[in-house]
């Protein structure tokens, strides 16, 4: 159903779009050394109770009217508990939440990477007013992109423009390609 | 290599473009991106519609929705025209998205094969 690793982080990235977050961080932190990849999505948005929090990983909790079950975030329990791995979620009402996704980065049935490029050009395509931070690593490498930059660069012109969302994505995948070759 | 300089000249490309372009864009191009969206492959059609509309110039705007509660048809896509005129289209690949764009947008033809009416009277 989640073919990569991306497109699980999509979901999560939803949310929180979905929460009204006026900003979201993205961290995907690779270790070769310890031998696990870290996924986090912290945003500003409206918050959970603590109820809710318990109950999130169970499909059977949405707030949705469109249907009965949410899937999203129980995905993601389905592989962390699949890749020797832990999922967390810390939240607060009116403050914001934190879903950190932890795997064993040489598990056999860890799905690929995924291209986080076309995430997040899918993500500032869908919530332009929302400001978007990456952070991509390997070990001490890093790569980071903030759509607060690029909107600077751009003054006037929509950071949704389909010219733009291609170059972002193409320019995040470079910067990812660059830290994987140092790290080797 | 790219740089974040590279966005000056895309900036003043974008201007010129926006200038010359009168009023709005004719169409909005809407695609199913909750969770059933994207587990059927909302992803990649998303992807298509926004390569071929910066390729082609196409006179139409692409957004998102949530769940459109129909999520066995998904992916779908949605096409709104400037007359309040709506067409739904399901099980939306990147094909099929690339061929919407060709046909309904820039000829103005809705594609009868790919919507929800034709799936909904081809059952009974
Ligand atoms: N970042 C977040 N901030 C606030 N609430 C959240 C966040 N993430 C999840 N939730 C709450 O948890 C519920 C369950 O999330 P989940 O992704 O599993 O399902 P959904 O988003 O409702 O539906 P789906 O993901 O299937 O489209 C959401 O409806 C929302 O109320
Ligand atoms: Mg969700």
């Amino acid at each position: 159903m989640m073919p990569d690793l991306a497109t699980h982080l999509l979901e999560i990235i939803q949310n929180s779009i979905a929460a009204g977050a006026r900003n979201v961080c993205i961290r995907v932190l690779e270790s070769i050394v310890s031998n696990t990849i870290v996924m986090e999505v912290e945003d500003d948005g409206r918050g959970m109770s603590e109820e809710t929090v318990r109950s999130v990983t169970d499909p059977f909790t949405t707030s949705r009217t469109t249907r009965k079950v949410g899937l999203g975030t129980s995905f993601l329990k389905g592989l962390t508990d699949a890749c020797d791995g832990s999922l967390s979620i810390e939240s607060e009402l009116g403050k914001g939440t934190t879903v950190t996704a932890k795997v064993r980065r040489d598990h056999i049935d860890l799905p690929g990477m995924g291209d986080f490029g076309e995430m997040i050009m899918i993500c500032i395509q869908g919530a332009e007013e929302c400001d978007i931070r990456f952070e991509y690593g390997v070990d001490e490498n890093r790569f980071l992109f903030d759509t607060a930059e690029v909107k600077e660069m751009l003054e006037g012109v929509s950071i949704a423009e389909p010219e733009i969302l291609i170059w972002i994505r193409g320019y995040i995948n470079e910067g990812i390609e660059r830290v994987k070759e140092i790290g080797l | 290599m790219k740089s974040l300089e590279d966005l000056k000249k895309m900036r003043e490309a974008a201007l010129n473009k926006v200038q010359m372009r009168e009023g709005g864009k004719d169409y909005r191009v809407v695609v199913g991106m909750a969770t059933c969206g994207i587990a059927a492959g909302a992803r990649p059609v998303l992807n298509r519609l926004v390569e071929e509309t910066a390729a082609n110039d196409y006179n139409c705007v692409v957004t998102q929705t949530g769940c459109i509660g129909m999520c066995i048809y998904e992916p779908i896509v949605e096409v709104f025209g400037k007359e309040g005129e709506h067409t739904t289209y399901i099980h939306v690949d990147p094909d099929k998205a690339a061929r919407i764009l060709e046909e309904h947008i820039k000829n103005g033809h809705v594609i009868e094969e790919y919507t929800v009416d034709a799936a909904v009277n081809g059952g009974k």
